[in-house]
């Protein structure tokens, strides 16, 4: 595992802030999530010296947490909300949509590695339904249309940083 | 979202106003952080008071009074005291943080603040969950804002009074909603929320020290508790239900949105009918979910006649019901966290509940037997009775094992998972039955599970 120096600096000013090390333990495994993609046993056993816990402590919280995982996935995460309100807006309806445009089954990755796409439990944004968050960013209103656009635009901006 | 004139707006006053920004300059602009100044010239007790006065009820769900749940601190175990805002909004059909959080975060640091100095809290945090990675941001911005003009960090204004504030993240957990599942998520562990009595947290909260936890909304309230003095705050809204409440309104509706409105002031009716738009064109109301999916649904075209607390007399449809705190409780159901989700006659209600069964059994966090498997038996019924396969006893044997959840776990998820189940059967049991009849026959027009 090799943390870029600006995410160990990052954590390094994490832990004081808290009055016990072991509260920084969601801010460092987002740390770490965000440099290498993912949380392995070896980023377990680090974050464990960090606060001052066990491996099986940090493992215990890795497997709880929905967002935490064990294991790489696609460069960008499609998260589509099938909860009440996204549903009765038709948010089921358009998962076929999704998988074509962005070329991935749920709960997998596309070939090209680009996407991996999973359900979502209510995002929190129920009034402007159906919606779904692609890395950081919120989608609403979704149409098959709009997929069809917001699908084109990454990939058309994952060939030109390949360029 | 432009404002309903129906709409009393208090919290989200500026939010929707064009060139409302959510920087500290434009909050200054709109008087931002006087009332923190205001709150410190007073006595920390005296704030206290105040909140205690205008009577406020918590926004997150339980709807307990602010400056009652204040005044449980103890004080006189000497240890420090920790205030902690809950942004964890994950209840299905709540969106109303978000707006907070998103336009105008400035208010939220004020009114933390302020609550930080009313019960001298030693450090305060704010819990937002994982999915509002921008939210997490603008708070971010907005605390180091606010620590440049010494709103917040060391001896804030000269008052001698110092505090910090911590933005942390969650990770993408419902049960991080329960207090006392959050506080152990702050100590950096499984969010397993914790036994009541003895761990109540403003006895034994963070790190076992006295905690106080308020929900987004209900610590912005403080900012205009402060403002207008705690007894004309109280005349806002009807006694016993004061100040204003932001209803989210999702579903089946043309206007969903969020409606900043006075408590008990309008009724479920006003809501979806004149505020909201109404149903779409040709469809009735099949159901209503009145305060989040864990709330005990009413069925189109119910009455309910009973007494209230104080004993008047009462004779609702469902669209009399007043949007407040008690009206929904003395209905049977619960305003919770104002999250108002209209299902039309357009889909099935077997479904909505697969689809809120498969939240809840995603959400339960594995402590308690009941609630760990109960969810899960329910979530696989449901879904099994939408794919082809009900039975005629799936109704009772539902029924069963909801009864079987709440009441018999350590937190308040057995009761949310237990209700949507036990309600929905018993208002709708003839259309699971009917279910059973008509297998594999699609009885919705969009799926939902």
């Amino acid at each position: 595992m090799n943390l870029k120096p600006e995410t160990i600096t990052e954590i390094e000013s994490l832990i004081p802030k808290y009055p016990q090390k072991r509260s920084a333990m969601l801010p460092i495994l987002h740390a770490v999530q965000k440099d290498q993609g993912y949380i392995s046993k070896e980023a377990m056993e680090w974050v464990a010296e960090k606060t001052e816990t066990r491996p099986i402590d940090v493992y215990g919280v890795v497997s709880f947490y929905p967002f935490f995982r064990e294991h790489p996935i696609g460069k960008h995460y499609i998260r589509l909300c099938r909860t009440l309100s996204c549903a009765l807006s038709g948010s089921y309806n358009l998962l076929e949509a999704i998988k074509r445009e962005f070329g991935c089954d749920l709960n997998k990755t596309s070939d090209d590695g680009l996407f991996t796409l999973e359900f979502a439990e209510c995002l929190a944004s129920c009034g402007s339904g159906p919606v779904m968050m692609i890395d950081d960013d919120l989608y609403e209103r979704l149409t098959e249309e709009k997929i069809k656009q917001i699908a084109a635009d990454y990939r058309a901006r994952a060939a030109q940083s390949k360029a | 979202m432009t404002m309903h004139q129906k709409e009393h707006r208090v919290i989200l006053k500026h939010a929707d106003e064009p060139g409302y920004t959510p920087d500290i300059e434009c909050y200054l602009k709109h008087g931002g952080y006087a009332n923190l100044k205001k709150a410190f010239a007073m006595k920390p007790e005296e704030v206290c008071k105040e909140v205690e006065l205008s009577g406020i009820r918590g926004r997150g769900g339980a709807g307990f009074p602010a400056g009652m749940k204040w005044k449980f601190l103890d004080r006189k175990s000497g240890k420090p005291i920790y205030l902690i805002c809950n942004a964890d909004e994950s209840e299905p059909g709540t969106f109303k943080d978000r707006q907070i959080i998103h336009k105008d975060p400035h208010q939220l640091v004020e009114g933390m603040m302020i609550s930080a100095y009313a019960i001298q809290a030693k450090l305060a945090f704010i819990y937002i969950r994982e999915e509002m990675p921008y939210g997490a941001k603008l708070l971010q911005k907005a605390i180091e804002e606010a620590r440049a003009k010494n709103f917040l960090g060391d001896n804030i204004l000269g008052s001698g009074y110092s505090c910090e504030l911590i933005v942390h993240r969650g990770a993408a957990a419902y049960i991080c909603g329960e207090e006392t599942g959050l506080i152990e998520s702050i100590e950096g562990k499984r969010a397993y929320p914790r036994i009541k009595p003895p761990y109540f947290p403003a006895a034994l909260g963070l790190y076992q020290c006295p905690t106080i936890v308020n929900n987004v909304e209900t610590l912005c309230h403080v900012v205009h508790v402060v403002e207008n003095g705690g007894e004309a705050y109280s005349k806002l809204g009807t006694p016993g239900n004061s100040g204003t409440r932001i209803w989210s309104l999702s579903g089946h509706v043309q206007n969903p949105g969020y409606y900043e409105i006075e408590c008990g002031k309008a009724t479920y009716g006003d809501l979806i009918y004149d505020i909201g738009g109404g149903l779409r064109p040709g469809r009735k109301l099949q159901a209503l979910i009145p305060g989040g999916s864990s709330s005990k649904v009413i069925r189109g075209g119910e009455r309910f006649q009973g007494k209230l607390r104080d004993g008047t007399p009462f004779d609702w449809g469902v669209e009399d019901i007043p949007l407040d705190f008690d009206s929904p409780m003395a209905v049977g159901s619960m305003s919770g966290s104002g999250a108002v989700v209209v299902i039309d006659d357009s889909v099935d209600i077997v479904e909505v509940l697969a689809n809120i069964n498969a939240f809840y059994a995603h959400e339960s966090c594995g402590q308690c037997t009941p609630c760990r498997e109960g969810s899960l038996w329910m979530k696989k019924i449901t879904t099994r009775m939408c794919k082809g396969d009900a039975r005629p006893g799936d109704a009772d044997l539902l029924a069963s094992i909801g009864d079987q959840i709440a009441g018999r776990t350590i937190c308040a998820h057995g009761e949310a998972c237990a209700w949507p189940t036990q309600s929905f059967i018993a208002k709708f049991k003839d259309k699971f039955l009917e279910k059973a009849q008509r297998n594999g026959e699609r009885m919705g027009d969009i799926p939902l599970i």
